[in-house]
């Protein structure tokens, strides 16, 4: 066990951790954020996807020690109803989700492209996207969402 | 406030609505009295009163409450899976009960508020589901109605209701609001209910519900509201759940099927804080204080399984062990005309054809996870399976405790399409639970969630039309021979349903169960049949036959309907026309036309014979019924025949569920089901070796990727506000299969009568 500090959402924390544990445990049971997921443990989903740094990072393989003083952002994070992120906005306004587990996956790694490049090409949005898996079937209003929210940003 | 209420929203709400005065923590059951038990200073009649009647469908309590302040609460005992089910039903209750749509909350899937309606279940939520909701409230609105006559001095049919006021028809200023009639209190009334549980519970009232013409709501483009929450991380699933006191557990599974324990040496996981053992014959779970403890336990945990011998075949013998395997039930569908057998004799020829379809997997998204704490002898599970009210019974059979002693409550799980995995975790969570005297959260791992999961069933389809001299079709036979639908039930309501129950040794029931092509193609001569055979492994299998996303209806129809594809085309007939000189039923001639025309079909046989080169496209038509809905689906695919990869380009659907409740939720379950149906058709397959199902993870057991995501799913509504809805939570998966098979057949000549059309399997057929 080691005493580990975890910037998390624009909050210094310190937990008691294994430092082996993966972060996804330390966000979702010792600072009691409901997101990210757990959906494989093994990279290939998604669902547990959470910024690090800005860049979009599986916290499922991602161990608590690795973390050090990057900043992480949680989809909780990423934006409000009142202050939201273009991708979250658009997300409602397509109402993309059916079951809605995958969307940490989608919305963090869109989000972290859009923050990169506002207007993406279809291509472009395709290859930051592969890999995600949404089992609902809601692949045509990610895109439609992803496109919409890079519209909103002008 | 959103509109669909579970049991982590329940108690904020239950704070709301008694001023604060109740402290409860996320998670905690609120009892229905709390909520809704309030204006007691009104006096007790006939129709009204403080106390609440039983919990019984013969009640109209059970179905529809007016609370103080005039909104409406419905007790829906089904639950959505994502389609915006409760969106529909809130619809429906808004409409009859003459409420604006934003004043109704549906309450779903909690036992301790609602009846059995049977839960998620085959596309029912709105035929059976929704039905019984509309006639709930159209019989709670005329009570309403009478109790304003009574209490205004006018007789019921001088009055009308605008947004929950009943009112005088020529003076507004004569009027009582459902809040001052009974807001608080119950509804005392009683129902012509059917004796029935679950899908067919019908309970009407004297009330007649509306004429559609009259529909204000029902019919609206309305979204949902638990899109933002989700987006937002504001809304909990059931993995979400936490409990004081709760300890996390993990199951072990053996590596070859069918092993059990022999030897388990705790001592092993010692080192870990709070890691215990619990074993009962061969269910084996550890648990500890902390998640990631536990994890660490269940890898360290040294086990010795017992010598199981391998059970199963390869998977590449699996079609032969089906061919090869004795029958344990046939049955042939009673609409069987003529004398098939005689009919096949005097052919001209004769068109025969085999397909083959595999195991598949729900692999939802998450693996699943129940909580289970028992206090006082009161069980309560968060579940996020599908048919809550079966889990109920089904932890009170496998604890031995009366049904009342559980209290299970439906949550959002990570992804439900069936009878998935949700119900057994929460069958492992109650016995963990009990073993260890503390609430248990368990949840699986990936290998365990897509290679132990309920299994769609494997089959192959035998078809064959008899043809004669003038080119006629003069019979059809169409036969499905395959691993049963019900190796375990629906549903987690008996212990030798859940792989808890069938580890710790209970008596197996398993059922047999299959289907037909649903269709109305007229020939003379015709008999459509089905086959079971019985499970490779009889208990504790990773390949138990099971309900997944329109159950053993993708592989049936991707049979049925390539088959008359195969017929049109050794008859030089364009698909479509040639369905239509078959197909009887009025409104699936509708569909097909109405694709048709959507798709700009042009007519023409199959395949086309004008490309060259190795990128060729084509397109295909496929159509079925399913339970009163019918579909029909024209594909346009591009192939690269160097590669065998297929691009399912466009889509164009048709679809006819009768009466259209909310066309905005209806096309994106539509999309979602052709997506699906192209990631199964295309990609999924469970393999298995000889000891256990090797596909276990999302590289081994692959999804549609969002880069082959179609270009394009038009979709076409046909509304019937006249005829009863039916389901569409499932029946638009069902031609996609053979929709993209017809469409390969068009562009390149060959047809591939085995799913999923890997780029290996199709690269192979092309040589």
């Amino acid at each position: 066990m080691a005493r580990i500090n975890l910037d998390v959402n624009g909050k210094v924390q310190t937990i008691d951790a294994d430092p082996d544990m993966p972060l996804l445990y330390a966000l979702r049971n010792d600072l009691g954020l409901n997101n990210p997921h757990f959906g494989c443990g093994l990279a290939q989903c998604g669902a547990c996807t959470v910024h690090v740094d800005g860049q979009a990072v599986r916290s499922c393989v991602t161990p608590v020690s690795a973390v050090g003083n990057s900043k992480v952002v949680t989809l909780a994070g990423l934006g409000t109803p009142e202050k939201p992120h273009p991708i979250q906005k658009a997300y409602v306004e397509e109402q993309v989700p059916q079951c809605g587990y995958c969307i940490n996956g989608w919305i963090m790694t869109a989000a972290s492209l859009l923050n990169q490049k506002k207007k993406p090409s279809d291509a472009e949005i395709k290859d930051a996207l592969t890999g995600l898996k949404c089992r609902c079937g809601t692949h045509m209003s990610i895109l439609r969402a992803v496109k919409r929210a890079s519209a909103m940003m002008g | 406030m959103t509109r669909q209420e579970k049991a982590a929203q329940f108690s904020r709400r239950a704070m709301l609505k008694t001023g604060g005065a109740l402290v409860v923590s996320i998670g905690m059951p609120v009892a229905l009295d709390t909520v809704l038990g309030l204006g007691r200073a009104f006096a007790q009649d006939a129709t009204a009163v403080a106390t609440k009647p039983p919990l019984m469908p013969d009640q109209l309590s059970s179905f529809i409450a007016v609370n103080a302040d005039g909104t409406v609460s419905a007790f829906f005992g089904k639950m959505d899976m994502g389609h915006g089910l409760f969106v529909a039903i809130g619809q429906m209750v808004a409409e009859e009960l003459d409420v604006p749509f934003k004043a109704v909350t549906v309450f779903m899937g909690d036992t301790a508020t609602s009846v059995n309606q049977g839960g998620a279940s085959g596309s029912t939520g709105i035929q059976f589901g929704g039905k019984q909701m509309r006639m709930a409230a159209a019989e709670a609105r005329r009570v309403l109605v009478e109790m304003a006559a009574t209490k205004l001095g006018l007789p019921a049919d001088q009055l009308a209701v605008t947004d929950g006021v009943v009112h005088a028809k020529n003076d507004a200023s004569k009027k009582a609001s459902y809040g001052e009639l009974i807001g608080g209190r119950y509804f005392n009334v009683q129902l012509d209910w059917n004796k029935q549980w679950g899908n067919t519970l019908y309970a009407p009232g004297k009330a007649k519900p509306k004429d559609p013409k009259d529909y204000k709501i029902v019919g609206q483009p309305i979204h949902r509201e638990d899109v933002a929450p989700k987006v937002y991380a504001q809304e909990d699933f059931c993995t979400d759940i936490k409990v004081p006191g709760m300890v996390h557990g993990r199951m072990l599974r053996p590596a070859v099927a069918g092993a059990v324990p022999v030897k388990v040496d705790e001592s092993s996981i010692k080192n870990i804080p709070g890691a215990r053992v619990v074993l009962d014959k061969g269910f084996l779970g550890v648990v500890a204080d902390k998640e990631w403890d536990a994890i660490k336990a269940a890898q360290q945990l040294k086990v010795e399984w017992s010598d199981a011998k391998p059970p199963f075949p390869e998977s590449a013998a699996l079609y032969d062990h089906i061919r090869k395997a004795p029958v344990r039930k046939r049955e042939v569908d009673n609409k069987q005309t003529g004398n098939v057998d005689e009919a096949f004799k005097t052919a001209a020829r004769v068109i025969e054809a085999e397909y083959e379809w595999p195991f598949q997997s729900h692999a939802c998204m998450g693996p699943a996870c129940a909580v289970v704490e028992i206090k006082d002898g009161n069980v309560t599970c968060w579940t996020g399976s599908q048919k809550s009210h079966f889990v109920q019974e089904g932890i009170a059979l496998s604890l031995g405790i009366p049904k009342e002693k559980v209290h299970a409550i439906w949550v959002t799980g990570p992804g439900s399409y069936g009878r998935s995995d949700a119900d057994d975790a929460a069958a492992d969570a109650a016995i963990l639970a009990k073993a260890v005297g503390k609430p248990v959260r368990v949840q699986y791992t990936r290998d365990q969630a897509t290679g132990w999961d309920p299994k769609g069933p494997a089959s192959i389809h035998r078809a064959r039309a008899a043809i004669d001299a003038a080119g006629n079709v003069i019979a059809y036979e169409f036969t499905s021979k395959g691993f049963s639908r019900i190796d375990v039930n629906t549903n987690g309501g008996k212990p030798w349903d859940t792989l808890a129950g069938q580890f710790m040794g209970v008596e197996l029931k398993p059922g047999d169960g299959f289907g037909v092509p649903a269709e109305s193609y007229q020939f003379a001569n015709k008999r459509l049949a089905w086959e079971t055979i019985p499970p490779l492994l009889d208990r504790a299998s990773p390949l138990r036959g099971a309900h997944l996303r329109d159950p053993v209806g993708p592989q049936i129809h991707f049979a049925s309907e390539s088959f008359m594809d195969e017929v049109a085309a050794a008859l030089n007939l364009d698909p479509i026309e040639f369905r239509l000189r078959h197909v009887k039923d009025p409104r699936d001639i509708a569909v097909i036309k109405a694709a048709a025309e959507k798709a700009a079909w042009q007519s023409r046989p199959s395949p086309r014979k004008d490309q060259a080169g190795s990128k060729v496209s084509g397109r295909g038509i496929a159509y079925s019924q399913r339970n009163g809905t019918r579909v029909a689906i024209v594909a346009e695919v591009d192939i690269d025949r160097s590669s065998g990869k297929i691009f399912a380009r466009k889509f164009t659907v048709a679809h006819d569920c009768g009466q259209i409740i909310n066309p905005d939720g209806l096309k994106y379950a539509i999309e979602g089901n052709i997506v699906q149906g192209v990631s199964r058709t295309l990609w999924e397959e469970v393999k298995f070796d000889g000891k256990n199902v090797t596909t276990v993870d999302w590289m081994t057991y692959p999804i549609l990727d969002i880069t082959e995501t179609p270009e394009a799913i038009d979709v076409v509504l046909i509304d019937h506000p006249e005829i009863a809805p039916t389901g569409a939570g499932e029946p638009s998966i069902r031609p996609v299969a053979a929709a993209i098979a017809n469409a390969i057949f068009d562009a390149t000549g060959v047809r591939i009568r085995r799913v999923p059309f890997s780029p290996d399997r199709v690269k192979q057929a092309l040589s």
